[in-house]
């Protein structure tokens, strides 16, 4: 479709199992140039010089994990409305200037960030950033068009989770998957509360979060931080900071009992199973299992001759997919999940007996060594592809610094992966894949799935 | 040994065209040599040549797609397209995979209704190595027992899951209705009785028969010297014959059925599509009905639809509508989710706005700001090797030259408003459209209109 708008990345963000790249040949990454204003907004610049083209982002430190108890989807919906126009720049304009140049635009919505990114040729980056700095404080909504965006919400929810049995499930089984954690509740909010967060309530969100001090302006592309500098000064630096507040996220409690969750729903036609486990991330828990459990990720599941699928699909014949999944960029606790889907004549129960014998040979026997060094050399590899695309590394910084880490962690990356050894892999997969600290999905037809 | 027939230069404007109340945005030119590669064996390719980064990213196209796919074995090209890269030569699939993965060489191929493509990436110090194995692919892949049964049940599984998926249901539907006994009204995917009915040897005959030279068509970008490219193209293509099977798909026009059809499935939200007969890449309309399509729904958030659907009333998360153009046939398509209370109000806003264009009211200031975009937006595109190889593959695709980059924004810049009307009106044909909603709308019922 030759449209997309407004996406939440909550979900995609929980299947990216490695997002980042590295350089073989020395310990960086993507080579930022980074400074602060006075006001305290962080400006990082990457630069890519393929063709004379600038993607602008700026994150705000807030996401759908800072919301109050009851107001889910507050932030999403604000990212909404972001787009209904200041005194200055009335409804519309924005998005009809951006498209007079050309410029592609978006934003997007997760547990830890909101982010708004345009992508346009390089002298109109002043431009952008006007109508970006306005919008950061001069936000001028009617209450019409809060419900007719409202409205448009909820058809998002409606297409994205309510439409869509294998959405629904995954929604489910997040809520039992955070005992405590607001990483319990949908980055989209809950339909009841959607349907009753007010004008006062997103304004005053807004006004509470968005600010110069709460933000980073992430720019990639044809341009250098001696020529983003005096613009960033102009446009952002002349915004006063505001009292924002402190994140205060609350602590998960230990979990001590292994949950389930099954949906059985007429339209499933092929069914499907995962177990997760509650996890560390670069920002919270024990973090010296993550760089472990990030290469732990690809040597069972990255690529055709990964593990999972090696043994599952290929030589067992039990599954048409099988892999896993480890997002460590989260400033809450992540979680290290296993999922598989079965052959047409693969009974349920054999397909998981066959998914934790992998599990318990990665807590047995461990990985050898030549599995850790060619998984290594796969993510270090990645690196120069990832430097290929203009944008690539905007959003890696933006989403890596808006959780919580600094550029240091993001280009320092390559030497922490290259220093993992394989009894470091071992002993994170045993204080990981504990049953107490399990969620198990069934999404199940409403017929027998084995047939 | 370099033989470079012609080297198009692209300049492509940006910005020019701006709305009279707007600052005047200084104007900046985008320049990307195009170089024609021919081989020794006579194979041709278009490069951009780029040493910033040490890769090769290269995308490559054979004429003939699903739609070729010979009745009872329905699903053959798509079989054939997961199987390239499962085993060849000497190594089965595990060892084929291991050796791609070692070099981190990124191979992958797949199927449209009238191409069959292949796309690989890789660092440029393996070039060797990653184009030796896209020869084995195309040349000597080995149609193992072990990877036909999985790659089939994948594919199966495949056809399983769209029944799951309101908007896949709708768009075989909708097909089926547009193209009646025509190949491009099947699914891409097969059937399953004829995946389960293609032996080894079908298998075997699509290699041998639909990858040629004279069907061959390749974009490469990257840090790759044109005499390099050149031994490269040999390496991987050198061995391919002269000529491709030839084939006969008939030239077919969609059928304006006028008709709405529901499809009843228990889901909060219906999928909507809708579809007339479009204008053909070729069409000496064809740039303004892109124009026009743009400001009816192509244009993400500045479109009418857009406006008047989800600005003004909330119906739609998304709504939108696009051109297509197939080798035999066109067709203007447009697609939206609504709550199934709303479908009825939708189907009103885009026929409405579909017959109000075509009674020509359309203006400048629309006709300056689409035409706007859409030079401007073109050379931002090209962020990324693999988006600059698939534009050098679909613009050969299309026919057009090498300079097209070059003259593409002319081509649009020459649209005018009474153009734009002329063509509205004679497109824009809100009766002949083909409606398809699945889901539970209120008030919208199957029903055929003459």
């Amino acid at each position: 479709m030759p449209f997309h708008r407004h996406i939440s990345l909550a979900f995609a963000a929980f299947l990216v199992a490695i997002s980042l790249a590295a350089s073989p040949a020395r310990p960086s990454v993507f080579g930022p140039e980074t400074f602060k204003l006075a006001n305290g907004m962080q400006v990082v610049v990457v630069q890519n010089h393929r063709i004379p083209v600038v993607t602008h982002m700026v994150w705000y430190k807030v996401g759908s994990a800072d919301e109050v108890e009851g107001s889910t989807g507050i932030s999403h919906f604000l990212e909404h409305l972001m787009f209904k126009g200041t005194e200055r720049h009335p409804e519309g304009e924005f998005s009809t200037l951006l498209a007079r140049i050309g410029g592609r635009e978006n934003a997007f919505t997760s547990y830890d960030y909101t982010a708004y990114h345009q992508t346009v040729a390089k002298e109109h980056l002043a431009l952008v950033m006007e109508l970006e700095a306005d919008r950061m404080t001069n936000l001028h909504i009617t209450p019409e068009s809060v419900e007719t965006e409202r409205q448009v919400v909820l058809e998002e929810r409606r297409q994205r989770t309510d439409n869509d049995p294998r959405s629904i499930l995954q929604e489910q089984a997040l809520a039992v998957s955070y005992l405590n954690y607001p990483y319990r509740r949908p980055v989209i909010g809950w339909e009841h509360e959607i349907r009753a967060l007010t004008l006062g309530g997103i304004m005053a969100f807004h006004a509470r979060w968005y600010a110069p001090n709460n933000a980073i302006l992430v720019i990639s592309g044809d341009t250098t931080a001696k020529d983003v500098r005096p613009l960033a000064e102009k446009y952002y630096g002349v915004i006063p900071p505001g009292p924002v507040p402190q994140r205060v996220r609350p602590q998960e409690p230990p979990q001590r009992a292994a949950r389930e969750v099954t949906l059985r729903d007429a339209r499933v036609r092929q069914p499907a199973l995962s177990r997760s486990y509650l996890a560390p991330s670069h920002g919270y828990g024990k973090k010296d299992h993550t760089y472990p459990l990030e290469v732990l990720a690809t040597i069972i599941s990255s690529g055709a001759t990964s593990r999972l699928h090696r043994n599952l699909v290929v030589r067992q014949g039990l599954a048409t997919t099988a892999g896993a999944w480890y997002d460590a960029d989260r400033l809450g606790p992540s979680r290290f999940g296993f999922y598989i889907s079965p052959r047409p004549g693969t009974d349920m129960a054999t397909l998981e007996a066959a998914m934790m014998k992998e599990v318990d040979a990665i807590l047995a026997d461990g990985v050898s060594n030549e599995e850790v060094s060619r998984a290594k050399k796969l993510m270090l590899a990645s690196a120069v592809y990832a430097r290929d695309s203009v944008s690539h590394g905007a959003r890696v910084l933006g989403a890596a610094l808006a959780s919580g880490q600094t550029v240091t962690d993001v280009e320092s990356w390559p030497e922490r992966i290259q220093n993992v050894t394989a009894e470091q892999i071992v002993d994170a997969a045993r204080a990981v894949f504990k049953a107490e600290m399990s969620v198990t999905t069934r999404l199940l037809g409403l017929e027998a799935p084995s047939q | 040994m370099s033989m470079l027939h012609h080297t198009g230069r692209l300049i492509l404007a940006m910005g020019i065209l701006l709305a009279a109340t707007q600052v005047i945005w200084p104007t900046h030119a985008v320049a990307v040599d195009i170089q024609a590669v021919t081989s020794a064996s006579g194979v041709s390719a278009w490069l951009v040549e780029d040493h910033t980064t040490p890769l090769i990213t290269v995308k490559i196209s054979f004429r003939g797609g699903a739609a070729l796919d010979p009745d009872g074995q329905e699903g053959l090209a798509e079989l054939v397209a997961g199987l390239l890269d499962e085993g060849a030569g000497s190594l089965n699939s595990q060892a084929f995979q291991r050796q791609l993965e070692d070099k981190s060489i990124r191979l992958s191929f797949n199927v449209a209704k009238d191409n069959f493509f292949g796309s690989l990436q890789t660092l440029s110090q393996n070039r060797y190595a990653a184009f030796y194995m896209l020869r084995q692919a195309l040349t000597a892949a080995r149609f193992d027992d072990e990877p036909v049964n999985r790659i089939r049940s994948q594919i199966l599984v495949g056809l399983d899951r769209e029944e799951e998926d309101p908007n896949a249901i709708a768009e075989r539907t909708l097909n089926k209705i547009l193209f009646p006994n025509h190949p491009y009204g099947r699914r891409n995917r097969g059937t399953r009785e004829g995946l389960r009915s293609i032996t080894e040897s079908n298998l075997k005959a699509f290699v041998g028969r639909r990858f040629a030279h004279d069907n061959l068509i390749v974009g490469a970008v990257g840090d790759v010297t044109p005499a390099e490219l050149e031994s490269l193209l040999d390496l991987a293509f050198g061995s391919l014959p002269g000529h491709a099977a030839s084939w006969d798909v008939p030239e077919t026009t969609v059928r304006s059925s006028g008709r709405t059809v529901v499809i009843h499935k228990d889901v909060p939200q219906s999928a909507i599509l809708f579809a007339q007969n479009g204008l053909k890449r070729d069409h000496p309309d064809f740039y303004t009905a892109y124009v026009i399509n743009h400001i009816l729904g192509g244009g993400g958030f500045t479109s009418r639809l857009y406006e008047e659907a989800r600005e003004k009333r909330g119906l739609a998360y998304s709504i939108g509508t696009g051109l297509v153009t197939f080798e035999h046939a066109s067709l203007l398509y447009g697609s939206a989710g609504t709550q199934n209370a709303r479908v009825g109000e939708i189907l009103k806003v885009v026929r409405d706005e579909w017959q109000r264009m075509a009674r020509g009211d359309l203006s400048n200031p629309e006709i300056t700001d689409a035409k706007a975009y859409l030079t401007g937006s073109y050379p931002i595109s090209l962020t990324s090797s693999r988006h600059i190889a698939n534009r050098l593959v679909s613009i050969q695709l299309d026919r057009l030259s090498i300079d097209y980059m070059e003259k593409r924004n002319d081509f649009i810049g020459a649209v005018t408003l009474n153009e734009a009307r002329r063509v509205a009106a004679a497109l824009l044909q809100s009766d002949d459209l083909t409606v398809v909603v699945v889901g539970q709308p209120d008030g919208v019922v199957s029903q055929t209109v003459q």
